[in-house]
């Protein structure tokens, strides 16, 4: 089997469509297409069964009511609304929110902008296993906490937080509990009931459907959730998002959480494998290198690794016909290095060495070979390359160094 | 961002990576950057008894933009005089390298650290260190 350059590795920033979605889609652009709010002819009725379908296949994948899977134009939206929404609809009964300071930027700057409104936040700082613990939580309820938002899988360094304990926490102290599930969802199985999930999020592009169509999971029942809509006009998915729904997208989203259900089992049990050959091939053609977030609770196809003395973008520079996504500053438009991995407790220069590799539903043995061996190469190149990793090999404490630095 | 091919090649193909040693005095050492900042430079020139830079070399730590600088900076160095040396200015580093406005400071903690290696070599034989603004 040959390969296909460039090797596409970067599966938690996006994920191509699955041909059985794109399949499931095809009659609603040209054929069904009709308007899914038009009450009076066939062409609305054919695509509101279509659009009743694909809740049902949605709410499975998270043991959620079909009733209560809001469509958006995306995990961000859904954050968006999950976070204002219900803070301006609770805001009488209280002004504090807690989060974490790895989330999603959708998550922190909507926080953000509620601080700017009055809010009083709490950003939970997790120790560097990436891991936001239900102690951290209970430590920072207050009596006007109105809403907790802990996402569940984290997108960098794929580690899986113990959402089950924080909701159910949260909802024996009666306060909103919140969960952005995108890198979680049909990938690791969430159970809305039993973990006392009230909001959640989700998106179809990470799980093999088209972009431009999400999610909000928003409960009904035991409590019953209400948010303030973000977006006002015909009174949409229950007055909670207005707007004509993206029929096709819905479609999509739906055949696509449909597979994730019919094949999590199966291919949890294929990435895990692939993941630890991958990392046994690095970690023993290497000498120092970091898997950054906790060893067992994490995402099956993703490992995020630190090569110390090498700098990120040059390390992709070399991984030149493999796709993936770097923690290195220099790869972020702000030269800023990851937040996350900065917030995890790794220093700069950790941050600055890192990469993230993302396998999926196509990802292939051979290309994880490949992958991990030109690695290794390349690290090993670069580290002949590195002032630092000379000065590591002389002895020198590089954290006792004054840097000259500008 | 897609790199220029100069970029590309010096980083295929990195000219003087290497070390030359650092107690011998025809020897000047300019290290500049920090890890936490993604770029650290050493580079290193030789010069012999005419004052003319026999030979460079460099390591560095930091992206392709960052390597390609600092690999240029030893072409350019090599057959110079002290004083022809401390003309080099960054600008024509990114002329050369076509770095995009987000890599410019790359060309500048390479002309930092080439004023860093001949100040060092010139403290090292009794000249008069020459005053740079290399820092920010």
């Amino acid at each position: 089997m040959s390969l296909k350059f460039p090797i596409y590795m970067d599966y938690q920033a996006t994920t191509p469509m699955d041909p059985r979605v794109l399949e499931a889609m095809t009659p609603y652009f040209t054929d069904t297409f009709g308007n899914a709010a038009s009450r009076n002819h066939s062409y609305g009725w054919e695509a509101e069964k279509a659009v009743d379908k694909a809740r049902e296949q949605i709410a499975n994948v998270i043991n959620a009511d079909p009733r209560e899977i809001i469509f958006t134009s995306g995990a961000t939206e859904s954050d968006n609304m999950a976070l204002k929404g219900v803070a301006e609809m609770y805001k009488s009964k209280g002004n504090h929110i807690i989060t974490s300071s790895i989330e999603h930027k959708a998550i922190i700057d909507s926080a953000k902008r509620l601080e700017t409104w009055g809010f009083d936040v709490t950003y939970l700082d997790p120790p560097d296993d990436g891991v936001t613990s239900l102690q951290m939580v209970e430590d920072a309820i207050r009596e006007d906490t109105i809403l907790v938002s802990i996402m569940h899988a984290n997108n960098e360094v794929g580690v899986i937080n113990p959402i089950g304990e924080i909701g159910k926490f949260c909802h024996e102290k009666g306060i909103l509990f919140h969960t952005d599930a995108t890198q979680g969802f049909g990938k690791v199985p969430i159970d809305v009931n039993e973990m006392g999930i009230d909001l959640l999020s989700a998106t179809a592009h990470k799980v093999y459907g088209p972009k431009g169509i999400g999610m909000l999971y928003v409960r009904r029942r035991k409590p019953r959730v209400r948010l303030s809509a973000i977006i006002d006009g015909g009174g949409h998915e229950r007055g909670m998002r207005s707007g004509t729904l993206n029929v096709s997208g819905i479609v999509g989203f739906g055949k696509a959480a449909e597979l994730c259900s019919e094949e999590m089992e199966s291919e949890t049990i294929r990435l895990t494998n692939l993941r630890e050959k991958f990392r046994k091939t690095i970690f023993e053609s290497l000498e120092e290198v970091y898997v950054n977030g906790h060893e067992t609770n994490r995402l099956p196809g993703n490992i995020n690794i630190s090569f110390p003395y090498v700098e990120g973008e040059s390390l992709i520079m070399g991984l030149s016909d493999v796709a993936v996504s770097s923690g290195s500053a220099c790869t972020s438009a702000s030269l800023e290095p990851s937040y996350v991995l900065k917030s995890m407790g790794k220093g700069d220069e950790l941050a600055h060495s890192s990469i993230r590799y993302g396998f999926g539903r196509f990802s292939t043995e051979e290309e994880i070979n490949y992958v991990a061996e030109k690695t290794a190469g390349i690290v090993k190149r670069l580290r002949e390359m590195s002032p630092l990793y000379e000065m590591v090999k002389e002895g020198v404490d590089l954290s006792k160094v004054e840097w000259q630095s500008h | 961002m897609a790199y220029s091919d100069k970029v590309v090649d010096h980083y295929n193909n990195p000219r003087n990576v290497g070390a030359l040693d650092k107690a011998d005095k025809t020897v000047g050492t300019g290290i500049v950057g920090a890890p936490e900042c993604g770029d650290v430079m050493k580079l290193q020139i030789k010069v012999n008894d005419s004052g003319v830079i026999e030979d460079a070399k460099f390591k560095t730590f930091g992206c392709g933009s960052a390597i390609a600088s600092s690999s240029l900076a030893t072409e350019w160095l090599k057959g110079k005089n002290l004083d022809e040396a401390h003309e080099i200015q960054n600008t024509q580093i990114v002329e050369e390298l076509n770095l995009p406005p987000v890599k410019i400071h790359c060309s500048v903690l390479a002309e930092d650290a080439i004023k860093t290696a001949l100040n060092d070599y010139r403290s090292k034989n009794g000249i008069e260190e020459v005053e740079h603004e290399g820092h920010h």
